[in-house]
């Protein structure tokens, strides 16, 4: 972004898109709709008698939550709601599905569609009650001891090794996973800590083979991590859960500080603690090799074996649900639900579930990158880089990639805590998001606004542009280095140029708000396709204001007097990037 | 800020990139493995819920699946089980398979590889894949007379059509029901898997094809082929003394007929079941010369392709009185009842030997043949010595020790044994034998022959079995 584009201020206003969430929706739950119907249909032959209620229940539920975001967060990401819906459905109706292979069969789907309503509750608490999520800024220290106590819970006489891992605690006969929880807590630390520390972190300490190392006396939030998970992995005996926390921590450190010197010096950290456990604990030498020759010993890998074998059972297109035998897999409700998912649904089914998650992360970190402020950024990439890690590490073992962990596969495994605490963890992402996509403008004349976009993006000329929330700014961080922003902003347009990364996520380019703008309004797509950031006359050579007269429907080009961005003398806020940087 | 944010997206979707790479890897590169893993539950499940093709014997289904309302959804079922147990095997879920049902398996479930295609039109039409069927060559009469000929002895037959190979009848007793470990309740079939194991007269050894033993005097058709071969005649004297020292032996080796104590043409020698004769024969020829006629027979290969055949054996290095005890088939000599027949077919057949076979025909549920025998043989002698020694055998039944086994109006040709290992145990009791037009070659071993231990105790409980399955070949 030039000093040209700071000064003319066209701005891309996300749009509310309601129509497009709902379908999606809609859409995604039909999803696990199916696969409860065809449970039934492949191993009774018939429907149960309760199906009606059960999908009428399935689809109210989905609708009511789809109704609140509409009602507190409507700029809120369309993406994320039917993402968590499809992985939600397909779990439960996984869980469903094994529950039919007893005789007389459980009922455990019904105690997790309980929980899954128990989330919705939460999730929905977080969106009416957090008016703002900054207050979640307030207290990164208290939050930081508070995820370390979770994190470290299942150390104290509460803990109970499950599997060979200690990372369960219980509570009054009740498992808890206490790492869920501490998963969004550390998060809002991290992100709290590092906004307003970011630029005494990035500052330069020694350099050491070329490479700028931190100061001696910044390292002491590293150094308190990187001891919590070396405790985490030598004696809760999980490398899953380790590497999810450091990671967490080691990449907000990057992305607030910008300074590769941390994800080296974090990743020769861990390494280090990793080989000292490798050679010091037989642990995880046994992990090792169950990990790289499961079929040495088959009794004792015999869950990984048939997971394996459930894979080849289940081949390119998978068995059909209810068809495959997931559970001779154990743990297949929980821990290795991917296992049975690519049994019934086949590698191909499995991709997508990982796409699904792929998706959900790439719009939390969409949602960073259009945020405006820095705890907003730092909390929303954090959750998205933790789900990430969390993804990887669970189907990453299941499948062989890495030694197995106990982590669960969010939204889809059995299990309560892990089903509440990633429902508030997309409770707030969205809160985010929301705050993220609103177009400033839309405060004061939201009808008109709303009219006027027909579209997934709409381009909006205005002038004077100032800091939406100088409030923030002056509260928390207070010493922004001035050299700073320029070098940022040819950074950013740098990453703008060559960035490999366009997963799905970009606006204009999602395939339901797609279908109506290509025969009408090509160029404005291709203005687009980059970010929903300020297009400027840059490269593509298209000047915004010419779109804008191209449009032969939908966008009514801005009418004087109606709308204060359209009036040369009053100052109007604008929605833009790197404001706070 | 946004530019580590765009990086370390990167880094996410390196992180999604390398679980989709690993699950393609599962899937390409892993599946085959995984499937074929005998530990693989699932695999071994759906195969036992297949529909299997049927197994026949002429137009007699020996085994057949029927739609069953349980978890597997089809039972193998063996009509007449145990009269062709030797030849189905079994099919149980927790103890494996045997015979044609463990050979001709991924065929009779439909998996073969030449049945792909019709796996891929039951994928898209929906239709229940139903494997093929395997046509035996089994002669549903011979098999019957050959089991109610055996029945309460413990032993075996093998009848061989010598023109073709064709196995016409394998019987081996006591036998077992497969339908008891073909069973859906697994208790059951782990029940009769127990009893059956821990039955002394062990029903589920297959005697016919499976298991070795001294062919006794039966080998002699073996020596006296060799000779034949290496240029002497029926009427070759040999020398036979009442009594024979083993050379560097004080083992002294008598004769259990009247065979006198100075010559004997080979042709009476036979008849008469000379030891010493042969023995003598034996030490004149050499262990080399017997082992390579021997070989030629099928000895020391395995017999067929069809059923897990044992090898019978000739030993591989013999000093003198070795040789003249292999011989006369005795010391490590082996053989199984099927040997012995492809020995019988041999000669029968002017000294060629078909390759025996089982199966004769694999055919799709359209009727599509799927595979077919081909004719597979050797010269294992000369015509001119296999027609000498036809003859010969037809003077062991005419005037020898296989007069049992005469047949009114028909040229039968054959050969008694008696063999004994162990001189606590009763002897083994052979009869190999042959017919003309219809040609037929038959092994007779009975294992527990409680009779004393002269070949003409052999010959007269093993020859009427013999002679039986003749008279209902035609």
């Amino acid at each position: 972004m030039s000093a040209t584009a700071l000064s003319t201020g066209e701005v891309v206003v996300h749009r509310a898109r309601p129509a497009m969430g709902l379908t999606l929706l809609l859409l995604a739950q039909v999803v696990g709709a199916s696969g409860y119907v065809l449970t039934h249909l492949d191993i009774d032959g018939h429907l149960p008698r309760a199906w009606p209620y059960v999908l009428v229940a399935w689809f109210a539920v989905g609708v009511a939550t789809h109704l609140v975001v509409r009602w507190r967060l409507p700029y809120a990401d369309p993406v994320l709601l039917p993402a968590t819906f499809l992985l939600v459905g397909v779990g439960l109706g996984m869980v469903h599905r094994i529950d039919l292979i007893s005789e007389p069969a459980r009922t455990d789907a019904q105690t997790q569609a309980i929980w899954v309503l128990l989330g919705i509750v939460a999730a929905i608490a977080v969106m009416v009650l957090v008016r703002d999520y900054h207050v979640l800024r307030r207290f990164p220290y208290v939050l930081f001891l508070v995820g370390l106590a979770l994190l470290l819970l299942p150390l104290t006489p509460l803990g109970v090794e499950l599997n060979g891992s200690r990372i369960w605690i219980r509570f009054f006969g009740y498992s808890f996973q206490p790492a869920e929880v501490a998963k969004l807590v550390l998060s809002l630390a991290f992100a709290g800590y590092l906004a307003d520390t970011k630029d005494v972190l990035a500052m330069a300490g020694p350099r050491v083979l070329g490479l700028t190392l931190p100061r001696a006396r910044d390292l002491g939030p590293i150094a308190v991590m990187w001891v919590a998970s070396m405790l985490v992995l030598i004696y809760q005996k999980d490398l899953g859960t380790s590497m999810l926390f450091f990671g967490l921590f080691v990449a907000m450190v990057y992305v607030a500080t910008g300074r590769s010197s941390w994800v080296v010096l974090g990743a020769l950290l861990f390494a280090a603690g990793g080989w000292f456990a490798y050679q010091k604990f037989a642990y995880v030498d046994v992990r090792v090799s169950s990990w790289l020759h499961p079929f040495s010993n088959f009794d004792k890998n015999y869950q990984v074996i048939q997971a394996q074998f459930g894979f080849a059972y289940g081949g390119l297109l998978g068995r059909g649900w209810g068809m495959g035998r997931p559970g001779l897999t154990p743990l297949a409700k929980s821990d290795f639900i991917t296992a049975a998912i690519g049994e019934e649904l086949g590698i191909v089914g499995l991709v997508a579930v990982i796409l699904v998650y792929a998706l959900i992360v790439a719009r939390g970190l969409r949602t960073a990158l259009s945020c405006t402020e820095p705890f907003g950024k730092l909390l929303s990439a954090g959750l998205s880089l933790v789900f990430a890690l969390q993804v990887f590490a669970i189907i990453g073992g299941v499948t062989r990639l890495l030694p197995l962990t106990g982590l669960t596969t969010p939204f889809m495994s059995q299990g309560g805590s892990s089903m509440v605490a990633n429902w508030l963890v997309l409770a707030v992402m969205l809160l985010v998001s929301h705050d993220a996509r609103r177009p400033t403008v839309v405060r004061e004349a939201a009808g008109d606004v709303a009219s006027l976009s027909a579209d997934a993006t709409q381009v909006i000329t205005v002038r004077n542009p100032q800091p939406r929330r100088p409030e923030v700014r002056t509260a928390t961080s207070p010493s922004l280095p001035l050299d700073e922003e320029p070098s940022a902003v040819a950074e950013e347009e740098d990453a703008e140029a060559t960035a490999p990364f366009v997963m799905p996520g970009t606006e204009a380019t999602a395939p339901l708000g797609t279908q109506d703008s290509t025969a009408t309004r090509p160029v404005e797509r291709q203005d687009n396709t980059a970010t929903g950031r300020v297009p400027t006359h840059d490269s593509r050579g298209t000047a915004p204001v010419a779109t804008q007269a191209e449009q032969p429907t939908g966008v009514r080009p801005p009418e004087p007097g109606r709308a204060p961005r359209t009036d040369p003398d009053e100052p109007t806020q604008v929605h833009r990037f790197e404001e706070d940087e | 800020m946004n530019a580590s944010i765009r990086r370390t997206a990167v880094v996410a979707s390196i992180l999604f990139l390398a679980l989709l790479v690993n699950v393609s890897i599962v899937q390409l590169w892993r599946q085959s493995s995984l499937s074929a893993d005998n530990r693989n539950r699932r695999v071994l499940d759906a195969e036992f819920a297949q529909n299997r093709g049927a197994i026949l014997a002429g137009d007699t289904q020996i085994a057949t699946t029927t739609p069953i309302k349980d978890r597997f959804r089809y039972q193998r079922s063996y009509p007449q089980g145990s009269l062709y147990a030797t030849v189905t095997g079994w099919y149980a879920y927790d103890f494996g398979r045997s015979g044609l049902e463990a050979k001709y398996s991924t065929e009779l479930a439909g998996t073969a590889s030449n049945q792909t295609i019709d796996r891929l039109v039951d994928l898209f039409t929906g239709a229940t894949p139903v494997g093929a069927t395997i046509q035996t060559t089994i002669n549903p009469k011979l098999q019957q007379v050959a089991a109610q000929q055996l029945s309460g002895k413990k032993g075996a037959v093998v009848a061989l059509d010598p023109k073709t190979g064709a196995i016409l009848a394998m019987v081996s007793t006591p036998t077992y029901d497969p339908n008891t470990l073909a069973t859906h309740d697994l208790a059951a079939a782990r029940a009769a898997w127990t009893a059956l194991n821990a039955d002394p007269a062990k029903p589920l050894s297959d005697r016919a094809t499976r298991e070795i033993y001294p062919p006794g005097s039966t080998f002699k058709l073996v020596t006296a082929a060799a000779a034949l071969e290496s240029g002497m005649t029926p009427d070759t004297l040999l020398n036979t003394p009442s009594q024979l020292t083993l050379p560097n032996s004080s083992s002294v080796l008598g004769n259990e007929s009247n065979c006198g104590n100075t010559q004997q043409t080979m042709d009476r020698a036979l008849q008469l079941s000379c030891n010493t004769a042969f023995a003598n024969l034996g030490a004149t020829l050499g262990a080399d010369k017997i082992r390579a006629q021997a070989k030629k027979f099928g000895f020391d290969s395995t017999p067929m392709t069809d059923i897990n055949a044992a090898k019978s054996q000739f030993p591989s290095k013999a000093d003198a009185a070795q040789t003249m005890l292999s011989a006369i088939g005795q010391y490590d000599v082996a053989a199984s009842p099927l040997q012995m027949a492809m020995v019988a077919a041999a000669i029968c057949n002017d000294g060629v030997l078909k390759t025996p076979y089982l199966v004769s025909e694999v055919r799709s549920p359209d009727l599509r043949v799927l595979y077919r025998h081909g004719p597979d043989d050797k010269q294992a002698m000369s015509a001119a010595s296999a027609q000498a020694l036809q003859q010969m055998m037809v003077n062991v039944v005419q005037k020898g020790t296989g007069t049992k086994a005469q047949v009114g109006g028909v040229v039968v040709g054959g050969k008694t044994g008696t063999a004994q290992t162990d001189p606590t145990k009763n002897p083994y009791a052979w009869f190999v034998s042959f017919a003309k037009n219809p040609d037929i070659a038959i092994a007779v071993f009975i294992e527990d022959a409680n009779v004393d231990r002269t070949d003409i105790a052999g010959g007269a409980l093993a020859g009427p079995i013999a002679k039986a399955i003749i008279q209902a070949s035609r």
